[in-house]
């Protein structure tokens, strides 16, 4: 490779990429050479708005066309320009909680706190605009490795410490899994390209190498439902969810689990959707693999909207609730109609406004006390009535009742579920039953914060970031719920993600 | 007048009470429940000027609007209006009745509500929130729509029973909010197949698929008998649950006990109709043929609910128990005529809809009325309420009265012409149902001449007789019994349309 062809390249189309490296890079020599003694608020604040001009380059790239970059290691294609900015949001909206956030003991790095996020952000949206296994698997090692250290940042907190080892051992036992899938990938057909990998297996006709495929498929798929914290590993969510600074649990159960998605709707498509299969009737791989995603789904479901039922501390029931809403976005996977990216898209980010929203107003109530029991919302009508009603909301979007942009996010999957051929009718079954199964939990809240006598009576003071991420998750949530056509209008431009594979 | 706004306008109007409660400060008590009041107003009075209108012969379908809402994505290989869901209002005679009941039965609970003893800030806006929900589930045009408000009724009623209810409250609410979401769960998987399969969710646009085999052409995907089959008994248990149809009832014994009685009027007068309305509209209008199939057994439902709700009702201790049980008994009559499958049928079961409606306000009305005086509704503690309270007692008996079909009443009317429709089809299991007829007037004269002649206790002596702000809405009630006992074809003018509509479905 020689200086002219590297020039060659349109570094534009990586620019929001190069921003928040950008921005990393600063915050950690500023951090670095920072007195001690300093307040580190201002970096928050520098932090943010690196992510906000992220985001109005990547605006400015949403009419570029499809390009790619570095011998098809990046591309910057209809998927990554939306799903990027589903990131970038939720990034901005969680490091505004982030600086809001007042543990009893004090936050001792809060610089690495700010920075971590950002190289955690990087990592995720590299997935994101990925076209090779590598640079997937940089990217979502990036991912992990930041969150890690970002659970564990409380450093005399012992749950915290217990959460980030957790993390980093169930981490590890995925990432090995996962690895040992796309090393059967690169075996079959002796490349890390995704559109040539696509081409080889296109041709594929012997019976035994589909079935190391399909194992390969298999391996991947359980190995990375670890990000997306869905069955079979779904179990490190409650204890690090708990344990884990609260802006951080915001990051894994929104930011993380959206690049979760991200990577299998890429890994996925690209490579098994042309790959042929041997059934009774031939399909391609990925249809006839359609059955265990929705087994996984459909167990997903179940197990986190029952576990859900029993939890009294907060940050463990919403850790079992963002379990069971990673089974309602594996059901618009499993589904595989022509719907399928579309609406996923759409629950991530209705999933993000509800989900943040929720988060930043539990950071706020169990901040105070250092409790995360349930009974800490009780009497937060009395409190704070505004703050009751919009967490009321949020609760309702999450339980996906109409008026919300999480029922149109909820119905859009069910359309999916219906409009293929076979309709998904147990596994559609499965999630509105499960759903109805919420509602238990999630009206639980509802008593507390609206039936329950306060247990504090100090009015709840409500700091400026809180009080922007609640405002803005409010407002998309009530907005896009009652004209969703704002939203869809927005998607349609990228008509239906279709340059997917070119 | 601009009629493209107008159904928006009379479903919407509540929002300006929630608005102007939003700036009224918590403690002024009678200022918001004034405001809470006159909130109901708008709505009350377009409804009766339209319902004038219609009746002088105005052509209702001049009121539809529709307006682009929502598209789930535009694919070229579909058609371009396939799953978009535009936001559309329209009424036909059957809807305007229901419209017109729901926004008086609002505005009468409004006034009921003076009962109310804490928090009537969030009381009046949750309370107009639920109006704006059972307005819009009569006026919905599309299946969708239909749904969202639908749900829109479930959120409010959650916290009307959960906050000011009586002893059990948060049981009852949870109680209502499961079944009740079990029963929604249910009827939007429905809506949801029936959208994905035709793309499109219009109510009238999915009659002519349905229903014709030319229409069918326009699916998206076929539709077959089995899953026609299916859907229709998903509707029946979604519908069921709401009704309730006898299995699926248990919830709402608890909710008209543990509710505030302000809102068990617009639960048992509008929210349980909503059950026989969608039964009649979707189940019916819908899959006319699988109704057909399954008429006998549905006939047979509907005796099941009047006996069971008429021998339970008889050996109840609590009036509101009685009432409770007594209003399943009563929606048994509305499977009757709809099981009859005839025009006396479905008119009788649409009559006892709008019947019932009105009797069970009234009679929660006045359990309000004399719960707030005596503080108890057990039977055995409400003796000699005739001597205390001439006038409520009054009140009650004719109630009860226009309850057991007594002719001249509204209730004589509904039940009559559904049974006459089952004798039509069914005689045997008709003559099966007119025992339930007889336990009605059994145990509803136990109940009231037990309260009215019973030996004087204490709790009873020196208490108020009703008030005149009590009065007007319990005159109100029974004028509209009375007027439809004695001139039902009033009713059944409005009526005439839907009901071809319907029996030109059924083949009839």
């Amino acid at each position: 490779m020689t200086w002219e062809t590297l020039l060659h390249y349109k570094w534009g189309v990586m620019a929001p990429e190069f921003i928040i490296l950008g921005v990393a890079t600063a915050l950690s020599l500023i951090d670095l050479f920072m007195p001690n003694d300093q307040n580190r608020r201002p970096l928050g604040w520098f932090a943010v708005a690196g992510v906000v001009v992220a985001i109005i380059s990547l605006t400015g790239l949403l009419s570029v066309g499809t390009t790619s970059i570095l011998y098809d290691t990046f591309r910057l294609d209809a998927f990554g320009k939306a799903f990027k900015l589903l990131l970038l949001t939720g990034a901005a909206l969680v490091l505004l909680l982030a600086m809001d956030y007042q543990p009893k003991e004090g936050v001792k790095y809060q610089g690495e706190f700010y920075y971590l996020f950002l190289t955690a952000l990087l990592g995720a949206m590299m997935m994101t605009s990925s076209g090779d296994l590598i640079t997937l698997f940089v990217g979502l090692e990036l991912l992990s490795i930041s969150s890690y250290i970002l659970a564990g940042l409380r450093k005399a907190h012992h749950l915290s410490n217990e959460s980030a080892m957790k993390y980093v051992i169930n981490g590890g036992i995925s990432t090995a899994i996962t690895l040992f899938g796309m090393s059967y990938v690169f075996g079959l057909t002796g490349s890390t390209n995704l559109k040539k990998i696509a081409m080889q297996l296109s041709t594929l006709q012997d019976s035994g190498h589909q079935y190391m495929l399909a194992l390969a498929f298999l391996l991947m798929l359980v190995g990375l439902s670890f990000k997306l914290a869905s069955v079979p590993f779904h179990m490190w969510a409650p204890d690090v969810y708990q344990g884990a600074p609260t802006p951080v649990t915001a990051f894994l159960s929104v930011v993380s689990k959206t690049a979760g998605f991200v990577i299998v709707l890429r890994l996925f498509i690209s490579i098994f959707a042309a790959a042929l299969s041997q059934g009774k009737e031939p399909s391609s791989m990925l249809l006839s693999m359609q059955d265990y995603i929705a087994f996984l789904a459909g167990a997903t479901m179940m197990i986190g909207n029952t576990v859900a039922l029993k939890q009294r501390n907060v940050k463990r029931l919403f850790a079992y609730s963002s379990i069971a809403h990673a089974g309602y976005l594996l059901v618009g996977f499993a589904a595989m109609s022509w719907v399928m990216v579309d609406s996923m898209w759409f629950y991530l980010a209705a999933y993000l406004l509800m989900n943040l929203g929720a988060f930043a107003i539990l950071q706020t109530v169990t901040d105070q006390t250092g409790s995360e029991d349930i009974s800490q919302f009780a009497g937060l009508y009395r409190r704070n009535p505004l703050l009751a009603i919009m967490m009321g909301l949020f609760v309702l979007s999450l339980a996906g009742i109409p008026g919300t942009a999480g029922f149109i996010g909820k119905v859009h999957i069910f359309l999916g579920a219906f409009a293929t051929e076979p309709a998904h009718y147990v596994l559609a079954a499965i999630m509105i039953a499960t759903t109805v199964v919420s509602y238990v939990y999630y009206f639980g809240l509802f008593t507390q914060i609206f039936f329950r006598p306060a247990a504090h009576h100090e009015p709840l003071r409500v700091p400026l970031g809180v009080t922007i991420v609640v405002t803005v998750c409010a407002l998309g949530t009530f907005v896009f719920g009652v004209m969703p056509g704002l939203l869809y209008h927005f998607l349609d431009q990228f008509q239906h993600f279709s340059d997917f594979l070119r | 007048m601009n009629d493209t706004y107008f159904l928006s306008l009379l479903v919407f109007s509540p929002l300006l009470g929630i608005v102007l409660l939003a700036f009224v400060p918590k403690t002024q008590e009678q200022t918001i429940k004034l405001l809470g009041f006159l909130a109901t107003l708008p709505s009350l009075l377009l409804a009766l000027f339209a319902f004038g209108q219609y009746l002088r012969g105005y052509d209702l379908s001049r009121l539809a609007e529709k307006h682009a809402w929502l598209q789930f994505g535009k694919y070229s290989f579909l058609p371009d209006s396939a799953f978009s869901v535009p936001y559309e209002l329209n009424v036909d005679g059957f809807a305007l009745v229901m419209i017109v009941l729901t926004a008086l039965l609002a505005t009468l609970a409004a006034i009921a509500s003076i009962h109310i003893k804490k928090e009537w800030k969030g009381y009046f806006m949750l309370f107009l929130l639920l109006e704006i929900g059972m307005l819009g589930v009569f006026a919905a045009g599309n299946l969708l729509l239909f749904f969202i408000f639908f749900e829109v009724t479930l959120v409010p009623m959650f916290f009307l029973i959960g906050k000011w209810g009586y002893f059990e409250k948060e049981k009852a609410a949870y109680s209502y909010l499961l079944y009740n979401g079990i029963g929604s769960a249910i009827l939007l998987l429905v809506i949801l197949i029936l959208f994905a399969r035709t793309g499109t969710s219009n109510i009238a646009a999915l009659q002519d698929m349905l229903r014709d085999p030319q229409g069918a052409a326009q699916m998206l995907a076929p539709i077959s008998d089995d899953l026609r089959y299916g859907l229709f008994i998903a509707l029946l248990i979604a519908f069921g649950v709401k009704l309730p149809i006898v299995p699926l009832h248990s919830w709402m014994l608890r909710v008209h006990v543990q509710a505030p009685p302000s809102i068990v009027m617009l639960h048992s007068g509008v929210l349980l109709k909503i059950g026989a309305f969608g039964l009649i509209r979707f189940g019916m209008g819908l899959f006319p043929e699988q109704f057909e199939r399954l008429a006998t057994f549905i006939a047979v439902l509907g005796v099941i609910n009047l006996l069971y709700g008429a021998f339970l009702a008889f050996v109840q201790e609590d009036f509101k128990m009685v009432l409770a049980y007594s209003s399943i008994s009563h929606m048994g009559i509305v499977l009757i005529g709809l099981g009859a499958l005839n025009e006396a049928g479905i008119q009788g079961a649409i009559f006892q809809v709008v019947s019932h409606g009105l009797i069970s306000a009234l009679l929660f009305l006045l359990v309000s009325i004399m719960y707030e005086r005596v503080h108890t509704t057990m039977l055995d503690r409400l003796g000699g309420l005739a001597k205390a309270m001439p006038l409520v007692s009054g009140f009650l008996l004719a109630g009860a009265m226009a309850s057991l079909g007594l002719p001249g009443m509204s209730g004589f009317i509904s039940e009559f012409t559904a049974f006459l429709g089952l004798f039509k089809a069914e005689p045997m299991i008709a003559a099966v149902g007119t025992l339930g007829i007889i336990m009605t007037a059994v145990y509803l004269l136990r109940a009231v001449l037990n309260m009215t002649y019973g030996a004087t206790t204490h709790n009873v002596t020196e208490v108020a007789d009703i008030r005149t702000v009590e009065l007007v809405p319990v005159l109100i009630l029974m004028g509209c019994i009375i007027l439809i006992g004695v001139y039902p074809d009033m009713l059944a003018q409005s009526l005439e349309a839907t009901i071809q509509t319907m029996m030109n479905g059924l083949g009839g």
